[in-house]
């Protein structure tokens, strides 16, 4: 009996948070996040442009920091935290950085969009008021070819300020 | 909390209704695909996962030039979890974007060109399977004398790259003379000679190249696929499969960025095609990064010289353009690109006497062709560097000598391109203001300083790819008794915002939301043919069909309505979903009602439109290059920072105007400025597509110097500049109301103005692109060193040009044919075309 191909023998086997839910998931071992997310969760949602660390469309957050899932293994995922584009949302209702987006043009193609959504959402977690340096500095890992960056930062500016106003009103 | 309810209300309160009760038209809206896209939920082609399905891997060529001696594919064959491996032979039919290139193969016979030609296909149960068996292919090669460059193929006859074009390594000539340039040199105060040379650079689409094919339970074949153009790529699947076109489907999935890489049929989507068919199972492929830069397509490498006479005035009295294009392995649109690097110079400015010679030559590297632009950057860039250097001569302001010259609307020019409205001279004054460039120009401390510089770009080709007398675009819409319409159509969404332009057309003239409109696009079976997103064509072509078939509902309907209110039709009004008597605006039906009556009366309801460009009245051979509907027009300038010790160029900002006629949805319009001043610093700055050879130890083959995303720099979020951008907007008629394009032509200006500014700043010339540290600082070394403060090529090479076809321009009488052209019949004009 022939053997069977490397990537059919999913013998790696972990559980973990995916968009707050708890997820078993088998895979073959040298997969990298980027690929079980997609092909073997079903997230599509998580691109890829260069699966070599260079372009950030893969960007998801692990444990709440963005990191570019074509450079880490599924392995290294057990027990944590992933947050993706498909975990944005809540309550069907869109995240404010997805609003702000969508409303002022800084999803063209869209392609790169997931992971510059993620990447913003870490670092409003982490300073809710950024100046636009901040930013920019922020989403310099994230390539862009459609946009010019311009309307991108304005989208993360507008959704700061949503947020801010909705915390006031919550508080 | 419920979501926020997806309805385009505009963001800024009234400016819609307001401007002659335009609603949705020229309101900045989120786009109708927008919540698909911040989602995660846009499928693009490597999203799609269907069971049982295959993946195909590409053995690629090692060798830049080499005849395929043998294939065997035993071993590979052989290996636990390959299905299928495919060769060459399987696939022997030649294609090809344009019918005069049918050049390439599915996976090369007997020839390879270029370091990444596909030679054989792996089918494989998994993707790592397929990688592993490419290494179990044994192929033997001979190796070929390797042409690196234009220089070279001119000079190297034999061994040919392809057996067809002009001779030797020669692809395409174009000779053109418009009046006589020498009588025009001879009139001049001031003859120009400058060499520019305009480095190649590729799309860099974020989004790999993918693909997936099925064969239908009913035998039929479908493919998903990142096409710009559906429709050329069902005609190329059609031929190499010999497969009636009926029985093929083609989607174009939504395009991760296309910038016109996307544009040519590709191997790789006939080879998944013709594997689904031999396999009955799914087959994918989805291109690495590395193959991405292989498929290239990209901007082509050109080396011009631009000879250009002017009076002290500025008045210009003849231009004289020289190109030499690096085409890389095929032929692509490559006849096309030849044409356009010297269709549009005469668009801008006034030129009463042009001379065009172009020579496309065939080198081992990836195939250049069509990117944002096509053919156009490159002579735009030295023509607009030496407008800067003629108004230094002349002393005057480069903005002020522009002004002077500016080619009026609706005029015929030299090369017989019927230009619409031209507002370029209010693009020039309006960035002249905001830039405050009077106080800046030749003003600003040393180490600073702005440029400027304009350009002009097609709205729509006039012409298809392949010669033919039908409609350019189709739309059929279907109207639903609910009080949706459903918009059929092939035009491709590659991020421009193709779909929103048609939701926001249709749902203008219909008085419903955007959002009331359902999309079936790029889908070759479910929609009219359009040709493509490709020359800025989607907006004007197929708006205006969308346009005409909303027309044609809305006729229907108000014939309806206008029964039942018993008022006469023309009273009535469509607007926010009902339709009422405008003079009694409370007696009306709501927008379903009118459809229910509508179908009542007429039966199902379902009308089409259709859009075919006007005749051009250039009648040449070489004049179906060029012509449109309409021009769009740019101007901008770029301010630099030029550090003197390290040669870094950065830009602060950049005022950039565009003529956009009318901005349908102001978001997206500002949107593919932004992002052509981006592409176009890149393309200024920093990004090349270059070659090196590899080691004589090694095998001293011609290969890319960084097929990577780290290595081929391009411009990220801490190098984008504050863009100021000025719409002017004057409504062209040939438009849907009043819409030019603007997905290119505002990349085009920023390349010469980057140059200009890098001259006001340290009063050196850097004539190439990218204007890169070290080319800056060996400028300033000449400059230091008292010799031509410049960096740029110094020679053009002997080139064997052909007789010019001799077109008399419309002043001197000429009729839009070559009076010299012994191969072409003379075409009668379709009309007199007089003078301006």
């Amino acid at each position: 009996m022939a053997t069977l191909p490397i990537e059919s023998q999913k013998t790696a086997q972990i559980r973990f948070t995916l968009n707050g839910e708890e997820v078993d998931v088998s895979f073959a071992p040298y997969k990298t996040l980027l690929e079980v997310l997609r092909e073997d969760l079903g997230h599509t949602g998580t691109k890829h442009g260069c699966e070599l660390g260079e372009c950030g469309a893969c960007a998801v957050l692990l444990d709440g920091k963005p990191v570019v899932s074509c450079l880490v293994l599924g392995l290294e995922c057990a027990g944590r935290q992933v947050l993706t584009i498909e975990g944005l949302s809540s309550d069907g209702r869109l995240h404010p950085l997805q609003d702000a987006f969508a409303d002022l043009g800084a999803a063209q193609c869209g392609y790169c969009t997931p992971a510059i959504l993620v990447t913003a959402k870490a670092l409003l977690d982490a300073n809710a008021h950024p100046s636009r340096d901040q930013i920019r500095e922020a989403l310099s890992g994230n390539l862009c070819r459609c946009t010019g960056y311009l309307q991108i930062f304005e989208a993360v500016e507008a959704a700061m300020v949503k947020i801010a106003e909705e915390g006031k009103e919550a508080r | 909390m419920s979501e926020r309810k997806e309805q385009s209300k505009p963001l800024i309160a009234g400016s819609g209704a307001d401007r002659e009760g335009l609603r949705v038209i020229g309101v900045p809206r989120r786009r109708v695909d927008g919540r698909a896209k911040v989602t995660g939920q846009t499928r693009f082609a490597d999203d799609i996962f269907l069971p049982r399905m295959a993946h195909c891997k590409l053995l690629r060529s090692p060798h830049p030039h080499a005849r395929i001696q043998k294939v065997d594919v035993s071993r590979a064959l052989a290996h636990p979890g390959v299905y299928l491996v495919l060769t060459g032979k399987d696939m022997p039919i030649q294609y090809g974007i344009l019918p005069v290139s049918q050049d390439e193969q599915a996976l090369c016979f007997d020839h390879v060109r270029h370091v990444g030609d596909p030679v054989a296909a792996i089918v494989a149960r998994e993707e790592l399977t397929a990688f592993e068996a490419l290494d179990l292919i044994d192929v033997d090669y001979e190796i070929l004398p390797t042409i690196s460059s234009p220089e070279e193929a001119l000079a190297t006859s034999e061994p040919r790259i392809h057996g067809y074009g002009e001779e030797g390594n020669i692809h395409k000539q174009v000779a053109l003379e418009f009046g006589n340039v020498e009588q025009g040199f001879a009139e001049a105060d001031e003859v120009f000679e400058d060499t520019f040379f305009y480095q190649g650079n590729t799309h860099l689409p974020i989004e790999q190249h993918a693909s997936v094919a099925i064969k239908d339970p009913d035998g039929k074949l479908t493919i998903w696929s990142s096409t710009q153009t559906p429709h050329y790529l069902h005609r190329a699947l059609a031929k190499v499969l010999e497969m009636p076109p009926a029985h093929i489907r083609v989607i174009a999935t939504p395009n991760g960025g296309g910038f016109g890489g996307k544009s040519d049929p590709f191997n790789h989507e006939i080879v998944v095609a013709k594997a689904a068919l031999l396999l009955d199972r799914p087959v994918k492929i989805c291109l690495t990064r590395e193959e991405v830069f292989y498929c290239h397509r990209g901007r082509h490498p050109v080396l011009m010289k631009f000879k250009t006479g002017a009076k002290r005035d500025g008045t210009i009295t003849g231009v004289h353009l020289q190109t030499l294009i690096d085409g890389g392995a095929y032929g692509s649109y490559g006849v096309a690109s030849t044409y356009y690097a010297g269709a549009l110079q005469t668009t801008t400015y006034h030129i009463p006497r042009y001379r065009y010679e172009g020579c496309r030559t065939f080198t081992n590297k990836p195939p250049c062709g069509p990117k944002r632009g096509h053919g156009t950057p490159q002579p735009r860039f030295g023509q607009e560097v030496q407008l800067d250097k003629i108004a230094e001569r002349l002393q005057l302001d480069p903005a002020d000598l522009r002004l002077r010259i500016v080619e009026a609307p609706n005029t015929v020019t030299a090369n017989f391109l019927r230009l619409g409205t031209v507002n370029l001279a209010e693009c020039i004054r309006r960035v002249v203001e905001v830039s405050d460039w009077k106080n800046k120009f030749r003003k600003l401390p040393e180490g600073r300083g702005v440029g400027l510089a304009c350009s002009a770009y097609l709205t729509g080709a006039g012409l298809p790819i392949y010669w033919n007398k039908m409609p350019h675009s189709g739309v059929q819409l279907k109207f639903d008794r609910g009080g949706g319409v459903s918009i059929f159509c092939g035009a491709t969404e590659i991020g421009q915002g193709s779909d929103d332009v048609l939701a926001a057309i249709v749902a203008e003239v219909l008085g419903i939301d955007p959002f009331d409109v359902r999309l079936f696009t790029g889908d070759t079976d479910l929609g009219p043919v359009d040709l493509g997103s490709y020359s800025s064509r989607v907006t004007l072509m197929a708006g205006n069909a969308a346009l005409q078939a909303a027309e044609r509902g809305k006729a229907l309907l108000a014939e309806a309505v206008a029964l039942k209110l018993e008022v006469p039709k023309e009273r009535l009004h469509f607007a926010d979903k009902r339709v009422f008597d405008s003079a009694a605006p409370e007696k009306g039906v709501g927008f379903a009602e009118a459809i229910c009556l509508a179908e009542a009366r007429f039966g199902t309801l379902g009308t089409v439109g259709s859009y075919t460009p006007p005749k051009s009245p250039a009648l040449y051979k070489g004049g179906g290059v060029g012509p449109s509907p309409t021009y769009s027009y740019s101007a901008a300038v770029v301010e630099v920072e030029v550090n003197p010790v390290t040669g870094w160029v950065q830009v602060p900002k950049v005022w950039i105007a565009h003529d956009i006629g009318r901005a349908l949805n102001p978001t997206l319009v500002r949107g593919q400025v932004e992002g052509s001043v981006y592409m176009g610093l890149g393309e200024a700055l920093m990004e090349e597509q270059e070659f090196r050879r590899l080691p004589k130890g090694l095998s001293h083959a011609l290969v890319h110097k960084f097929p990577s995303m780290l290595e081929y720099k391009s411009p990220t979020s801490l190098d984008m500049p504050e863009v100021v951008t000025e719409l002017i907007e004057d409504p062209d008629p040939r438009g849907p109301f009043g819409a030019k394009e603007v997905g290119q032509g505002p990349l085009l200006p920023i390349m010469p103005a980057v140059a200009n500014a890098v001259y006001d700043a340290v009063r050196v010339r850097i004539d190439e692109v990218p204007i890169t540290p070290e080319k800056v600082m060996k400028a300033l070394a000449q400059k230091k060193a008292g010799r031509q403060p410049r960096f740029g090529p110094d020679h053009f090479p002997h080139v064997n040009w052909p007789e010019a076809l001799r077109v008399p321009p419309p002043w001197e009488g000429g009729d839009g044919n070559a009076v010299n052209d012994v191969h072409r019949e003379k075409a009668r004009p379709k009309e007199k075309v007089l003078a301006p």
